[in-house]
């Protein structure tokens, strides 16, 4: 548990996303791609803290990026925090995304909506294992998709969005560039109907695939059993257990 | 410093009057990062029952105004694997490790009380009375005095030493329910476990928990559950051991002077997960400040 200062916050031109750069006053924590933060929101009408993905680590300057939604009331007081605020975040927490155990050459980082958050980190994490990644981000329009710069430092970005405004018209799972070309890792988050089509490509392809699950939370530490996921192996904490799986794990049906 | 020493009979002494509350804690361990929980005066650990359980599906949680709703359903992998593979990894926890026993038969609850009484560094079990009696029409052993007196009486003829009975406040008359377990050879009384309550999306139009209704903690319930332990405590002999919705150093103390010995602290621990340890620096400060030389003077202290 550690309180970090805001050093900025930036809304993104959709208006509902924006993103939080907070510096550490001592070093950070090692923290894993996939793995995520419980923010604790100072609002008396928000009880319990809010799941947030670690989007970026900066090590040198000391920084954690953080990518949200506005998707009610908490995400949505915090999105008034103000730079130089501090906010409580018990983290680095669960296990994050498995970069390192394959010899992945060409993996593919799919992500749709605000479920693009963890893959920037993923993807410099494989840049940094010497393996130029594949982003396939997606969403509903144009505006919805940013930082793109961001993506490209670490690999290259290819894009869908529903009302073609950007990138190719259509799903991620539409995109042209699943049949043109081969990926021997998928590691995808996002809405689950996405996230559950590529696991489908994946399958059929006979491609290892990763998700990262958003289950609802209480502790985000492993102790309360509010999060679980009914895997192949029972219940399991999606917090603690999760939130990546990959998707043989899990009761899909794909 | 005042002396936070609170014993609490046959056998149980707290180093202070600050427990942890059965689901909120898991076994202990995954605390171990935020705090020191052997300075906890004990961690109650999980509901454990004689057999598996999976638990309830998912949606099991949701947020409601001050609270929250929970649906776990006592998820947790029966007593024997308890016994065997966490009972050895958190016996040397220097602290009070107390189990919550849960069953839906008096047969169940006297078969998991009979194995953990074998256990030399369990010196508790907290009864949890709020399950549904599966022989008997779902009703809760909690909610009829009669019942509830029957299963306490079973498990005591099996369980030698402090048994601690943990009860429901979705009852008409708490003091009945106390009273009936006090009859029936409990050392002491917890109190209260989770209201009843649902959660709906007018959007989805849909319940938010897979099961309809779940059990209500936090701050929310705690009015509810200050009355149930003044209430119970006026009338048992045994010690009662107060919680609902303690979040800080106050909401203890104010348990104490309606007349909890000691608390338990629940759904804090998520937003705050080394709450207990400052829970107990606080009531030390409560005690320095009012000159009091003993927690205990603090039990049942309330002016009316
Ligand atoms: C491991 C994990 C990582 C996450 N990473 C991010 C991230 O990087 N960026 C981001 O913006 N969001 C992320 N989320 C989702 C985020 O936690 C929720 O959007 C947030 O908790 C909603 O809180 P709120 O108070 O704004 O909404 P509330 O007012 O609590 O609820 C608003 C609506 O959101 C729904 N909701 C609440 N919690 C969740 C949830 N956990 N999943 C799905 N729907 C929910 C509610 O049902 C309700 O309809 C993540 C969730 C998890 C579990
Ligand atoms: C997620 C969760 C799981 C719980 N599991 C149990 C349990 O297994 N046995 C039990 O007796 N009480 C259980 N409870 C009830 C708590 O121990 C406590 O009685 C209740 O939450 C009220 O206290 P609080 O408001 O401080 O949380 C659970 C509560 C929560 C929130
Ligand atoms: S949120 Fe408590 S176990 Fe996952």
């Amino acid at each position: 548990m550690a309180d970090l200062v805001v050093e900025s916050l930036t809304t993104m031109p959709n208006g509902q996303y924006y993103r939080l750069i907070l510096r550490g006053e001592s070093p950070l924590l090692d923290c894993r791609p996939g793995q995520f933060a419980e923010v604790r929101i100072d609002q008396t009408d928000v009880l319990l803290r809010r799941p947030i993905s670690i989007h970026f680590v900066d090590k040198e300057r000391n920084e954690m990026w953080l990518l949200i939604q506005k998707a009610g009331k908490g995400t949505t007081a915090l999105s008034s925090i103000q730079r130089g605020n501090r906010l409580n975040l018990v983290y680095p927490l669960g296990n994050g995304f498995n970069a390192t155990d394959n010899d992945y050459r060409h993996p593919l980082l799919v992500g749709g909506g605000v479920g693009v958050a963890p893959l920037l980190m993923l993807g410099a994490a494989f840049r940094n294992l010497g393996v130029e990644p594949t982003f396939l981000l997606g969403a509903r329009k144009a505006l919805d998709l940013n930082e793109l710069d961001e993506y490209e430092k670490f690999g290259r970005v290819f894009l869908t969005t529903e009302d073609g405004s950007l990138g190719e018209k259509g799903f991620v799972t539409q995109h042209s560039v699943l049949s043109s070309e081969k990926f021997d890792g998928v590691f995808a988050c996002g809405p689950t109907p996405m996230m559950k089509a590529i696991a489908q490509y994946a399958a059929s392809h006979d491609i290892p695939c990763e998700v990262s699950l958003e289950n609802r939370m209480a502790c985000g530490i492993g102790a309360c059993l509010c999060c679980v996921e009914d895997t192949r192996n029972g219940h399991q904490r999606v917090c603690a257990d999760g939130p990546v799986f990959n998707i043989n794990d899990l009761k899909w049906q794909i | 410093m005042a002396d936070l020493k609170v014993d609490l009979g046959k056998g149980l002494t707290l180093s202070n009057p600050v427990m942890t509350a059965s689901g909120t804690f898991g076994y202990g361990t995954e605390y171990a990062d935020f705090m020191d929980i052997s300075r906890l005066g004990g961690i109650i650990v999980k509901g454990t029952t004689l057999h598996h359980r999976e638990g309830n599906p998912y949606p099991r949680m949701a947020e409601t105004p001050s609270g929250m709703l929970n649906a776990v359903g006592l998820q947790n992998k029966g007593v024997d694997y308890f016994v065997e593979k966490i009972y050895p990894d958190i016996k040397d926890t220097a602290t009070n490790m107390i189990v919550n026993v849960s069953g839906s038969s008096v047969e169940d609850y006297v078969a998991t009380a009979a194995k953990i009484n074998e256990l030399d560094s369990i010196p508790a079990i907290e009864l949890n009375i709020s399950c549904p009696n599966v022989k008997q029409g779902g009703m809760t052993f909690g909610t009829d005095p009669k019942v509830a007196k029957e299963v306490v009486s079973a498990v005591r003829n099996v369980y030698s030493k402090h048994l601690m009975v943990k009860l429901t406040p979705n009852v008409t008359s708490i003091t009945d329910m106390a009273l009936a377990v006090e009859e029936a050879g409990a050392d002491s009384v917890s109190l209260i476990n989770t209201l009843m309550g649902m959660a709906i999306d007018a959007r989805t139009r849909r319940p938010v928990l897979s099961t309809v209704t779940g059990g209500l903690s936090g701050p929310c319930v705690k009015p509810v559950a200050l009355r149930m332990v003044w209430q119970v405590s006026k009338v048992l002999s045994v010690p009662v051991v107060g919680l609902g919705g303690i979040m800080n150093a106050t909401d203890a103390v104010e348990f104490l002077l309606a007349g909890a010995s000691a608390v338990e602290v629940g759904t804090a621990n998520f937003i705050n997960p080394a709450v207990g340890e400052e829970i107990i620096c606080g009531i030390n400060e409560y005690l320095d400040q009012n000159g009091m030389n003993s927690v205990t003077e603090l039990t049942g202290a309330l002016i009316v």
